[in-house]
């Protein structure tokens, strides 16, 4: 029994209505403002949802449930410490300089607020790199669609081998994608953002529902799974003592500060979706909106990875009688999430100890075929979709835009009409998508290239958060200052990773390729030290080099650094909709859900 | 006046959530898996999406009744 008649129809007025919007939002996408920026004509409400969606790709959904079932409920510290602050930062003091320097992109902000060089090398890493991580998800996304068998039973009928099963969900995905964003530039990505969080939500909350009802509420997770999985905050004092293997300096540190203020602050990505506000108060408003939802994000993606752990760990709770496609694929005896297959020999991959390694990844999905009963799981499998094209489309419209003004208008072809930049931009849309399915079907060749590449981006990303704080609140920082501190902060970052390895891993690419001078208890823990001292570089290596270089003219720098900008004026309109107020509102939620899950 | 994305929202969760309404109603118990999860999800699932939806759609015309600010 494969899907549905109903499980289908869905999938199908999914794609119906997402491709619909595409072609609403072509009729007004007529020139570049409108396809690069939606006309900065988007509802704060719409943006913030946007905003969400956009980061919110099958890799947080199935990734973000895989560390639930890893490490437990401390997996929420990516969003109570790390995400929401940040988010609430960007609104308040960092939009009035991305907005009201009517800058087009990230680097461009960096180009007017530097120079060229330091917006070339932002432009050139960030290009590159959303090309490879919307390729990286397309292959997660496409394996996964395979490994989950669904579809095998339309394939056969048709008399396609399994393995293109994997193409189809490349090319169909990829194709739907192009046209909506083709059609409606970044206007038909965001509508469609926003249409994909409430599928995302509608798919999972459900699963959450019953997965809860069968492993008996919370209590009933605090029983089966114990303290270790439920606290995020017990045991941090130490790395030995908690699930991450992480102390509490290089959690906050680390994840607080450096890697997502880094991400939420200055991913161009993330940072579009307010740029494409309707007024300055909008965009300021856009990150604080989506915070206020985010910070209860970690009930829908990470908590199905603990139910699927606790319904994997406990025998004493059968699963349902299986009725349904999953079936033939996870043997009662096996828990919800199953052993990890060697790709050569097909046998279950052992640890150290001789355990069987789980395969954390299906633990989201594989309680989803579980759970879910025709019809519901057509909802279900929609919700992936709809995930998997939204963070495409975050990567896709952030490409067209930085690689149509910040690199053929920098340095292909400086004066040209917009109607001409529309043109390039289009073709880019379709260029960034040839290019992530190039490296979607690299990555199914070379899973340890890929690797190799997601770790040099990695060093390239770790420090920028400094050039912008520096850039935007300090107006002694200069052009030379920021290039070299961005150049020497990857330098520590890959220095940092050379000479230090995580507990239990050899020397190579998880670390330690020049000598292994540190072992760190987690491969967490390192990527968090790797972030501080690459940060902590760029920092210092940028106010030494910026007072030894000649100040910048702080005329031409209104607008872009806060000592030198007017205050943004007293808001209009009252006083609880003020981006201050509403961030000091999310910093509560926040640290209220800390104390409560302690 | 741009348009309202929570139209298209508002007709997909209702349609969407019609269906399975009426799946839940009207289909074969074992499909549906009521007596293994102990409820009949397609049923209230589908009836809370049909109320999203219509919330929605409701949005959207008292959005115009009232002239914009």
């Amino acid at each position: 029994m494969g899907l549905g008649t109903i499980d289908w129809a869905i999938l199908a007025l999914y794609l119906l209505f997402v491709l619909g919007i595409g072609w609403v939002s072509a009729r007004r996408t007529k020139s570049g403002t409108e396809f690069f920026l939606a006309g900065r004509s988007i509802p704060a409400w719409v943006c913030g949802l946007a905003f969400i969606s956009a980061n919110l790709g099958a890799q947080e959904v199935i990734g973000m449930g895989a560390s639930g079932a890893k490490y437990g409920i401390a997996t929420a510290h990516f969003y109570w410490i790390g995400a929401i602050p940040a988010m609430v930062f960007v609104g308040v003091f960092m939009m009035p300089f991305y907005y009201g320097s009517k800058a087009r992109s990230a680097p461009e902000y960096l180009r007017m607020r530097f120079d060229e060089k330091t917006r070339g090398f932002n432009a050139f890493t960030f290009a590159v790199m959303t090309v490879f991580s919307s390729g990286i998800s397309m292959y997660a996304m496409a394996k996964l669609i395979q490994t989950l068998h669904v579809f095998d039973q339309p394939f056969q009928h048709l008399g396609l081998p399994q393995n293109w099963i994997f193409h189809a969900a490349i090319a169909v995905s990829a194709l739907v994608v192009l046209v909506y964003i083709y059609m409606g530039g970044l206007r038909g990505a965001i509508y469609n953002e926003v249409l994909q969080f409430f599928l995302i939500v509608a798919g999972f909350a459900p699963l959450v529902w019953l997965g809860l009802r069968q492993v008996g509420g919370w209590q009933g997770l605090q029983a089966t799974l114990g303290p270790s999985y439920t606290h995020v905050w017990a045991g941090m004092a130490h790395p030995a003592t908690n699930r991450l293997g992480v102390d509490a300096f290089g959690l906050v540190m680390g994840l607080g500060f450096v890697l997502s203020f880094g991400y939420w602050c200055t991913d161009f990505l993330i940072v579009q979706r307010a740029m494409a506000a309707d007024s300055m108060l909008s965009a300021r408003r856009t990150p604080l909106i989506a915070a206020a939802i985010k910070m209860f994000f970690p009930f829908l993606v990470i908590l199905p990875g603990l139910i699927a752990f606790a319904l994997t760990s406990n025998p004493m709770k059968p699963p349902p009688a299986l009725h349904g496609v999953a079936a033939a694929h996870a043997p009662a005896e096996q828990g919800i999430i199953p052993f990890k297959l060697d790709s050569a020999t097909g046998k279950p991959m052992l640890d150290a100890k001789g355990q069987p390694v789980l395969d954390y990844d299906l633990a989201t999905p594989n309680l989803l075929l579980r759970y879910f009963p025709t019809g519901m799981l057509g909802l279900g499998l929609t919700a992936l979709l709809a995930s998997f094209m939204s963070g495409m489309a975050g990567n896709v419209t952030a490409f067209n835009t930085v690689w149509t003004y910040d690199i053929y208008q920098a340095y292909i072809r400086r004066q040209a009409s917009d109607a001409h930049y529309l043109q390039v931009g289009r073709l880019a849309t379709a260029g960034g998508i040839a290019l992530s399915i190039a490296a979607a079907y690299l990555a199914s060749r070379f899973n340890n290239i890929m690797d190799l590449i997601q770790l040099v981006f990695a060093f390239v990303n770790a420090p920028v958060f400094a050039t912008f704080l520096l850039g935007m609140f300090w107006k002694r920082a200069t052009g030379h200052g920021a290039f070299v501190g961005l150049v020497c902060g990857t330098l520590a970052a890959a220095l940092h990773h050379g000479l230090t390895l995580p507990d239990g891993s050899l020397a190579g690419v998880k670390g330690g390729w020049i000598m292994v001078q540190h072992i760190y208890p987690s491969e967490m823990a390192q990527n968090f030290w790797t972030a501080i001292w690459s940060w902590s570089a760029c920092f210092v290596v940028t106010i030494a080099v910026s007072l030894a270089t000649r100040a910048p003219d702080p005329a031409r720098l209104a607008g872009l650094v806060y000592p030198l900008t007017p205050k943004v004026g007293a808001e209009a309109g009252r006083w609880w909709f003020s981006p201050l107020f509403l961030g000091a509102v999310v910093l509560t939620g926040a640290l209220l859900l800390n104390i409560i899950f302690r | 006046m741009s348009f309202d994305i929570r139209l298209p929202i508002g007709l997909l969760f209702l349609i969407v959530g019609l269906l399975l309404a009426a799946l839940g109603l009207t289909g074969d118990p074992a499909r549906l898996r009521t007596e293994a999860l102990g409820v009949n999800i397609d049923l209230i699932w589908g009836a809370a999406l049909t109320v999203f939806g219509l919330a929605m759609l409701a949005l959207t015309q008292l959005r115009r009744r009232t002239p914009p600010e």
